[in-house]
């Protein structure tokens, strides 16, 4: 056994090989014709034409930079409020004793993709509109006289970033937690440190890695969310997905929706970087 | 154009005199040969009736794949990457003008399609497809304003009224139709390709566009039908198809007296259609009186089809309706949307992408 992995070991780039041919055609090829196409005129119905230009990523920063702060603004929101709500849950979860308990509530989270995502958002449109489950029932306890503006603000597409990106959170810090050892905890309070000293000195540095796994994997799908802020944010809470989905209809704008989407991409990359910094401090590599 | 729709109305009004002669029709008939063969139809959202192509299928015992868009451009988008399999698009007027010169779309043969004799004459030979080399009327129609009655009472007669009402309003995703009606109060051409003026129109929007919650995609008449907002700027016929579908009061439409857009969806062959003469073959049967008299019965958008209006087939609720024929004063305050060319084109795209940005602001 030992023996044939050592002589596959040397065959590495070939086992390798299907992974790079995948890679090269679907994923660095279309990312060059992105980045060309970023760089080109806008021609009739919104096609790429020649010469090339910079007019489309200076179009980016400009008016565009409102919409992709207010995007990087929302998804770091949400990453925060996942983490906030989904933090205690993971724990809650690791830490049942009977393993039936663990299986259940481990299974009731990930129980929403059974429904498409898309019917799952159609369904906060009905919770938060005007005259929706919410406003209706609030109104009918008499708590508002007129109904709360819920839907398309906002606060809507955080509600619906929120709830479902949510898993995404748990599941990694789930996974950490269930590696920690808790005889960790009851030596530090040997040691003297108290309830809060124990989570912010032991704790929650080792189970940073699961916290720095669920950011990411928030944060990164939430920046280019596209379907939540077209359902529940209307005319206020456009997101930069929205107007990158626009560039590419039949008089839209390719070269300029191409240009958008590599800012986009380096804004990701931007984060995924910060995410390998810390993960290797992190682990003292 | 105008004119085409005055003389139109015209038609319209004497159109009582031309009834019952239903008794005479005689079903169409399918031109053999094209038992087993498969035709695709790429068409807009809830734009046919329930029964227009099953019975073309079994008329001619054919299999129908139906597939649907939202928008012209979507519907370009597609047809441009190479055509995925369609026989039959439905493009507006200036799409047509654009697929046609973009050689998107195949010539018709008017001979296989007999029923073009069918058409109101004046809606033969439009600007944006003079010899209807390839397109035929499918329907028109007119964009305006759907809105709540409970709310609006007296009913809405300006612009103005959807400017200042304070409550939601949801703008329709047509950047020519919302520019143009701006165009119409800064006294500029709808269709006007100067820069100044197509961005004083995005001002004049963005002024009066504090009320907007969303500027929805053809889907504004659910959102006033759900309550969501109280007036939805849309195609008049799908706001009729909310209070038809309710049967109540509750919604109706108007088109507001400074005018508003008026367009003629058309039914057009796309390059590299598979069985481009069963599509001609379905063209022809779309334009017979009694199949185009249904589809107009079923989605209350105008029929193109003289012969449909004069049978008696439509209902009169419909033909007598003013939000689906307009009276002729109306009707000459319509503006159509002609392609504008790539500048005027690239113009818009901004505008209206800064619009969007900062409507949200």
């Amino acid at each position: 056994m030992t023996n044939w992995l050592k002589r596959n070991q040397k065959n590495g780039s070939f086992l390798a090989a299907p992974t790079v041919v995948w890679l090269l055609i679907f994923f660095v090829l279309p990312l060059v014709i992105v980045l060309v196409v970023s760089l080109m005129s806008r021609g009739r119905g919104g096609v790429a034409e020649l010469p090339f230009t910079l007019a489309h990523y200076a179009r980016s920063f400009d008016v565009f930079s409102i919409i992709l702060w207010r995007s990087i603004g929302l998804a770091a929101l949400t990453t925060v409020v996942c983490l906030i709500v989904g933090y205690p849950l993971a724990f809650f979860i690791s830490t049942r004793r009977r393993r039936r308990a663990q299986q259940i509530t481990l299974f009731l989270v990930i129980l929403p993709f059974w429904t498409n995502f898309l019917i799952r958002t159609y369904a906060w449109r009905i919770l938060l509109g005007d005259e929706g489950t919410i406003n209706g029932f609030l109104m009918s306890l008499g708590v508002i006289s007129e109904p709360l503006s819920l839907l398309n603000t906002q606060f809507a597409v955080l509600v619906g970033l929120v709830y479902g990106f949510l898993p995404f959170m748990v599941l990694p810090i789930f996974a950490s937690v269930e590696r920690f050892n808790f005889r960790y905890v009851d030596a530090a309070h040997d040691l003297g440190a108290n309830d809060v000293r124990t989570f912010l000195r032991v704790v929650l540095p080792l189970t940073m890695p699961g916290v720095l796994a669920g950011c990411a994997l928030v944060f990164i799908p939430s920046v280019g969310a596209f379907v939540t802020p077209d359902l529940l944010g209307g005319a206020k809470g456009l997101m930069i997905g929205n107007l990158i989905n626009n560039q590419f209809g039949g008089s839209g704008n390719m070269p300029l929706g191409s240009a958008l989407s590599i800012v986009m991409m380096a804004v990701v990359m931007l984060s995924l970087l910060v995410y390998v910094f810390a993960n290797r401090r992190d682990t003292g590599a | 154009m105008k004119k085409i729709l005055l003389l139109l109305c015209v038609v319209l009004l004497m159109a009582p005199v031309a009834l019952a002669q239903d008794m005479e029709h005689e079903p169409w008939t399918c031109p053999e040969g094209y038992e087993g063969q498969t035709l695709s139809i790429f068409n807009w959202s809830t734009y046919i009736a329930e029964d227009t192509v099953p019975n073309f299928e079994e008329a001619c015992g054919v299999t129908v794949n139906y597939d649907i868009y939202e928008s012209n451009e979507a519907m370009l988008a597609r047809i441009r990457q190479g055509n995925p399999g369609y026989d039959i698009v439905v493009p507006s007027g200036g799409t047509v003008q654009r697929m046609a010169e973009e050689m998107l779309l195949i010539p018709l043969d008017l001979e296989m399609i007999p029923n073009v004799a069918n058409i109101i004459p004046d809606l033969l030979g439009p600007a944006y497809d003079p010899e209807n080399e390839y397109s035929l009327p499918y329907q028109w129609g007119t964009v305006g304003v759907g809105y709540s009655t409970e709310v609006f009472p007296d009913g809405i007669t300006s612009w103005n009224q959807v400017w200042e009402h304070d409550g939601p309003v949801a703008w329709l995703d047509d950047r020519q139709t919302m520019l143009g009606i701006a165009h119409l109060f800064l006294g500029n051409d709808p269709n006007t390709t100067d820069a100044d003026e197509i961005n004083a129109a995005r001002d004049y929007l963005l002024e009066n566009g504090g009320n907007v919650v969303t500027v929805a995609a053809d889907d504004g008449q659910v959102l006033l039908e759900r309550g969501d907002v109280d007036i939805a700027i849309e195609y008049n016929g799908d706001i009729l198809q909310i209070s038809w579908d309710c049967e109540c009061d509750d919604y109706t439409y108007a088109i507001p007296e400074e005018g508003s857009n008026v367009w003629i969806d058309n039914l057009s062959i796309p390059v590299d259609a598979p069985n481009p003469e069963l599509a001609m073959v379905f063209i022809d049967y779309i334009l017979d009186a009694k199949v185009g008299a249904d589809l107009t019965n079923y989605i209350w958008y105008a029929s193109p089809n003289q012969a449909s209006i004069e049978s008696g087939f439509i209902d009169e609720e419909i033909l007598n309706d003013p939000a689906i024929f307009p009276p002729a004063e109306q009707v000459a305050k319509l503006f159509a949307i002609i392609d504008v060319g790539a500048e005027a084109e690239e113009l818009i795209n901004n505008a209206w992408d800064e619009l969007l940005i900062f409507l949200g602001q």
